[in-house]
């Protein structure tokens, strides 16, 4: 198994009364892609900054190919692309402009630049857009764009924040199947994300965490496996609250959330043929996923940040 | 652990494609830029100039008009880099979030902060030649002195976007900006010997033109676009060496807590 590039180990950082990172340690190694879930607040965004060296921890650290952070973070930096949550492109240059005067801020020879660019347009789907500026594409087209650019010094680590926040299913999909080409490749991605389809499909560890804290790491199916019963049968309807009291023994747990009730259960059939019997209900029988995961470590209380 | 604040700056050559970047963004919209820059000054020139010129004496044994051109081109130098260290600065830094993605770059605030100083500064300089070139070809002055106004001004471009700079870090949007005009920048025109000579006002008044950097500057750049030599040299360079460098640092330590906090 390969060394790890990114590391980072026991890191705390409070703001005011507030512990926002909590003892968190991490590795990531070249062609892996691990994903950070929580939900608002937890402090994801702080400590990705962290990883910039844009806030400097009360303790611990953190090392980018062997170099401290923030120390030498001006030096990691040559090797880091990253992918912000809101596109930061210069909405005055085309997408080849944009991607040459990034380029610039390398210290990458003129040559190399040019020689990067088209393969970068083609990379992003973008080579009839390079004369286009970033006002004239759409969202998936700026966020390619952005990860383009995050590319242009060929990093070894990509840092992306939420990359398919707002995007329609197309676009997401082309990102995604970029970013596996990436892994592929052997660079290595650190993403924060709310969607758990999309951390189910790339990531190859995920961490949870809350309150700072790491709650969870492992696989995302392990996770599944070691958290949650397999299958998961939502009710809706009229009479949906009734049948959580009625059927709570056919489940090992029963959660209800507005009008909606939730069965988590590792055999669904007795379940299913006695939910058959109400006309008043709909209901939605489904593997468990990391949505059900997440929710049930985090909970379902919506956090104000 | 991050370096204090209030550490020394800390810059290296990658400010550069910083004030490159601007430039080329400049480039696309130079004509109408420096138009709008000189499109002011040219009418309150040619108004006050020549018209009310016509109605006064001699001011300092001066044409009126030469001695009005050869003082608004110090404010209009002065008025660029400010408008371009206030607006388009803070519009890169929290509009457009470019200031964030360059230092996701290999390059430090510190960088930033002096590109967008020195670029604020060309910016004057560009504004200022082509008043200058009016002014040649309007027959204003067509000293060789003038020649020499062109670092210095480029000095007080680098001193009034230093100061500016400040009240960038400070802003929560963009009406922050008209106090600084309103308060600061317009009265100090009207108090530093451009329109009407510093002597002309209460002994109070004369005392605080002096310590103002926009009178120092007049000082200085009046006499070079005359063909004359100022009468005080090290004096007004010092008042706008103080301002610059402290205004400078000012604006570094602001911004760094701006970002980092």
């Amino acid at each position: 198994m390969p060394e790890p590039i990114f590391r980072i180990s026991h890191l705390f950082k409070k703001f005011g009364d507030n512990q926002v990172v909590n003892d968190l340690s991490l590795e990531i190694r070249p062609g892996e892609c691990l994903g950070v879930i929580g939900p608002n607040g937890a402090g994801k965004t702080t400590t990705i900054r962290m990883c910039l060296g844009l806030v400097g921890p009360d303790s611990g650290e953190v090392e980018a190919f062997g170099l401290p952070i923030p120390q030498e973070v001006r030096e990691a930096k040559k090797r880091i692309g990253v992918v912000t949550q809101f596109d930061s492109l210069d909405p005055d240059f085309s997408c080849a402009e944009n991607l040459r005067v990034y380029g610039r801020y390398f210290g990458l020879p003129k040559a190399t630049i040019d020689a990067r660019i088209p393969k970068l347009l083609e990379f992003s789907a973008l080579q009839a857009k390079a004369d286009a500026k970033p006002g004239e594409l759409s969202g998936g087209m700026r966020r390619r764009l952005s990860l383009g650019r995050a590319l242009i010094n060929d990093p070894d680590l990509l840092l992306l924040d939420e990359p398919t926040t707002g995007l329609d299913p197309q676009a997401r999909h082309l990102m995604w199947e970029r970013l596996q080409n990436l892994l592929q490749q052997g660079k290595a991605i650190l993403l924060t994300t709310h969607f758990m389809d999309e951390a189910e499909r790339l990531c190859d560890r995920l961490l949870v965490l809350d309150h700072g804290r790491k709650i969870a790491e492992g696989t995302p199916r392990g996770l599944i496996g070691e958290h949650l019963e397999s299958d998961v049968v939502e009710v809706f309807g009229d009479g949906a609250l009734a049948t959580a009291q009625q059927h709570a023994a056919l489940a090992e747990r029963v959660e209800t959330s507005g009008e909606t009730v939730f069965f988590y259960l590792s055999r669904p059939q007795p379940l299913l043929q006695a939910l058959a019997q109400h006309h008043d209900i709909r209901t939605l029988h489904r593997p468990a996923n990391l949505e059900d995961l997440f929710l049930k470590l985090t909970g379902r209380q919506i956090r104000d940040e | 652990m991050l370096i204090s604040f209030y550490a020394a700056p800390r810059i290296t050559a990658r400010f550069w494609p910083v004030v490159l970047r601007n430039l080329l963004v400049w480039r696309k919209l130079a004509v109408p830029s420096v138009l709008g820059n000189i499109a002011e000054p040219l009418i309150t020139l040619v108004a006050f100039g020549y018209g009310l010129g016509s109605m006064i004496g001699q001011v300092q044994g001066l044409p009126y008009i030469e001695y009005l051109a050869s003082g608004s081109i110090a404010v209009s130098g002065a008025l660029a880099a400010t408008f371009e260290a206030l607006y388009s600065a803070y519009s890169r830094m929290q509009v457009q979030r470019t200031w964030d993605s360059i230092m996701n770059a290999p390059i430090a605030l510190d960088d930033i902060v002096f590109a967008e100083m020195l670029w604020a500064a060309m910016k004057s300089v560009f504004t200022v030649a082509a008043i200058m070139a009016v002014i040649f070809v309007l027959g204003i002055s067509r000293a060789p002195t003038m020649l020499l106004a062109l670092p210095l001004l480029c000095f007080v471009g680098v001193t009034f976007a230093s100061i500016a700079l400040v009240f960038n870090a400070l802003a929560q949007g963009y009406d922050f900006f008209t106090y600084y005009f309103t308060l600061v920048m317009t009265p100090m025109t009207f108090l530093s010997g451009v329109y009407f000579p510093i002597e002309q006002m209460p002994g109070w008044l004369q005392a605080i033109a002096h310590v103002l950097p926009l009178t120092a500057a007049v000082d200085l750049v009046r006499p070079l676009i005359l063909g004359q030599w100022p009468q005080q040299v090290w004096g007004p360079m010092l008042v706008l060496a103080a301002y610059a460098l402290g205004g400078y640092y000012l604006a570094l330590v602001l911004t760094r807590r701006r970002f980092f906090k």
